[in-house]
């Protein structure tokens, strides 16, 4: 049955999504510009309906613990911050990656470094695509551009972490986070029983069974050859998820002379650019990665061989710039623009960039 | 004489606990680690709970218990422990859901998550061993290192100048209104054994009737950090950490 659509922020939608996906658990902090998803939640006051724990924890390093204590038991856990607290998380992320224990974090990015402003950004584009924490691991990155991308990223969120068994980073950003649209939500999902839990994850610790041999959540191995024996484990599941899971979009002219690369709010901007330059007779197309990790390199790849040049549009000093470069080698001239510190660009002055590389 | 001549239904008066396996443990001789490890699986054996205990392993010393003892655990980064457990046991409130952490963990990276976890009255239990020092780096200088106490790290003794003073987390924890049972324990001998046993099961008891949070501090020996021989370990313990850290129930409601 349709559901019927909603008002809603991008913050509240992922409120409202982790509840009807079935979720578990939501351990989280308060911060802005994201603080809506808790205060949602202790509203909605999921755990007298599906049983949904929600936990308000007394700092981030907390949270990102809780999610590795829940996930380890395989239940359906998540957490929400921005960018200052996503940066005290990095401990516990890199062990969820070793541990290979599944988890959805949302970062609805601020602008930095340190406390830096409560505006929006999109600077953390490579602490969120190289792992962030110590060790060799990559996290699954999807990148919303709407309130219905934020809705609907929690449940996918959810199938990618449990599916590859790995933490999964939806990076928004405060524009989105913020926004007010509509948005159509899923039906009610039930949450997953323990007897499910444990056949779908036989790796869980619910607590022995004489089924199985005993489980232990752990990243921890002393012996050198066991530990190079698992990281290449864990390369070889970034290979797999690199090969299957790459997500993108492409919008505007099917003979363009210029790409824009663009994700999340920059995105939404570079959009009206690919309209308002048509009308001038510029003919643009833009492509949207929506997973940044694993990053649709191909596709830049293949769209090099199609236009004149490519213009990365971001919210940072030039983060993703780095990954275009890489997929289109050297092929085509690849140019950046970004604002910072909260300041979001006109569709305007990007058209205007775009003209000085005609 | 064969083995099995040695040790039959009649003569057998002792035995490990069957959630103990054969596997080495990588303790130093004299270390209380081993003892408490015995106890807190004769414990979750005699209440029945093998496959409804979850516990979580520390950053230190402690970190490979889940070699030893056969029920699933989760391995926490340090000091982090008691975030772990409070997700598991809102997540799954019919578990024994416990952490096992030394000083350092516990005391110093972690007081956040202790303090937190406690003084939410999360229905876990927090076994805290204390041993005055940093047992797997190499005897360093830990939070609750005696005033005086030589280290790697205060090679000439702690000074409360320097280093401030050792902390009494248990009396700080027995403060806070959602901890239901706090107390002191020590394994140096067959008494005190016998009854930080008593003291591990009550708290189990209590976090599963969901009455708050409880915390089980065992004073214990490090022979290789203090650089003793287990029998003077022991015996240094009882001169020096037991005035400070005075062993006996501190709170249990």
């Amino acid at each position: 049955m349709e559901q019927e659509p909603l008002l809603l922020k991008g913050n509240e939608a992922v409120a409202y999504a982790a509840i009807l996906c079935g979720c578990d658990g939501y351990f989280g902090y308060p911060i802005t510009p994201q603080s809506e998803v808790l205060e949602t939640l202790a509203a909605l006051r999921p755990w007298e309906t599906t049983g949904m724990v929600v936990v308000q924890s007394e700092s981030e390093v907390a949270s990102v613990n809780m999610l590795y204590g829940g996930g380890g038991c395989g239940k359906k856990v998540m957490t929400s911050s921005s960018s200052v607290g996503i940066a005290l998380m990095q401990e516990g992320i890199s062990y969820m990656a070793g541990a290979e224990v599944p988890c959805l974090i949302v970062n609805v990015q601020r602008g930095g470094p340190g406390l830096g402003t409560i505006q929006p950004s999109q600077a953390d584009y490579l602490q969120a695509t190289r792992g962030g924490g110590n060790g060799d691991y990559n996290l699954i990155v999807l990148a919303p551009n709407s309130v219905q991308e934020m809705a609907d990223f929690v449940g996918l969120g959810f199938d990618l972490a449990f599916k590859y068994r790995t933490p999964v980073i939806m990076l928004a950003d405060g524009v989105i986070g913020q926004m007010m649209e509509k948005v159509v939500l899923q039906p009610q999902q039930p949450r997953r029983t323990n007897e499910e839990i444990a056949k779908e994850c036989p790796w869980a610790s619910l607590g022995r069974s004489k089924e199985r041999d005993i489980n232990v959540i752990t990243s921890l191995e002393l012996q050198p050859e066991k530990m190079e024996e698992r990281n290449i484990m864990l390369q070889k599941k970034y290979r797999s998820i690199e090969e299957n899971e790459v997500r993108y979009e492409l919008i505007g002219s099917e003979n363009p002379d210029v790409a824009i690369i663009a994700f999340g709010c920059s995105s939404r901007i570079s959009k009206k650019v690919v309209q308002i330059a048509a009308e001038e007779g510029i003919e643009i197309v833009l492509l949207r990665p929506i997973t940044l990790w694993p990053f649709p390199k191909d596709a830049i790849r293949e769209l090099s061989t199609k236009v004149k040049s490519m213009l990365v549009v971001e919210n940072n000093a030039g983060q993703m710039f780095y990954d275009v470069q890489h997929a289109v080698e050297g092929h085509i001239p690849v140019e950046h623009y970004g604002r910072f510190g909260g300041i979001i660009p006109t569709p305007q002055e990007i058209l205007d960039k775009i003209k000085t590389m005609l | 004489m064969e083995k099995s001549e040695i040790i039959n239904k009649g003569t057998l008066v002792y035995q490990k606990p069957t959630l103990m396996n054969d596997t080495p443990m990588h303790y130093c001789p004299g270390c209380s680690h081993g003892v408490v490890h015995k106890l807190i699986a004769e414990i979750i054996e005699e209440m029945g709970m093998e496959d409804k205990a979850i516990g979580i392993s520390p950053v230190g010393c402690g970190v490979f218990i889940y070699k030893y003892i056969d029920i699933d655990w989760q391995e926490a980064a340090h000091g982090r422990a008691p975030a772990l457990a409070t997700a598991i046991k809102r997540l799954l409130p019919d578990r024994l859901v416990f952490t096992y952490q030394g000083d350092g963990d516990c005391a110093g990276i972690g007081t956040n998550e202790t303090i937190h976890s406690l003084n939410r009255g999360e229905n876990i239990t927090i076994i805290y061993i204390n041993n005055a020092i940093y047992g797997m780096t190499g005897g360093q200088m830990a939070p609750t290192t005696l005033l005086g106490q030589k280290t790697a790290t205060c090679p000439y003794g702690r000074e409360a100048q320097l280093n401030g003073f050792p902390l009494k987390l248990t009396e700080m924890v027995a403060q806070l209104e959602g901890t239901s049972y706090v107390t002191r324990q020590s394994v140096h001998n067959v008494a005190a054994i016998r009854k930080a046993k008593r003291a591990l099961r009550h708290a189990f008891e209590v976090s599963m009737q969901g009455k708050g949070s409880c915390f089980v501090e065992i004073v214990s020996t490090c022979s290789s950090g203090w650089k003793l021989p287990p029998e003077k370990a022991n015996k240094w313990m009882e001169e020096n950490m037991f005035p400070y850290y005075k062993i006996g129930d501190l709170k249990d409601e």
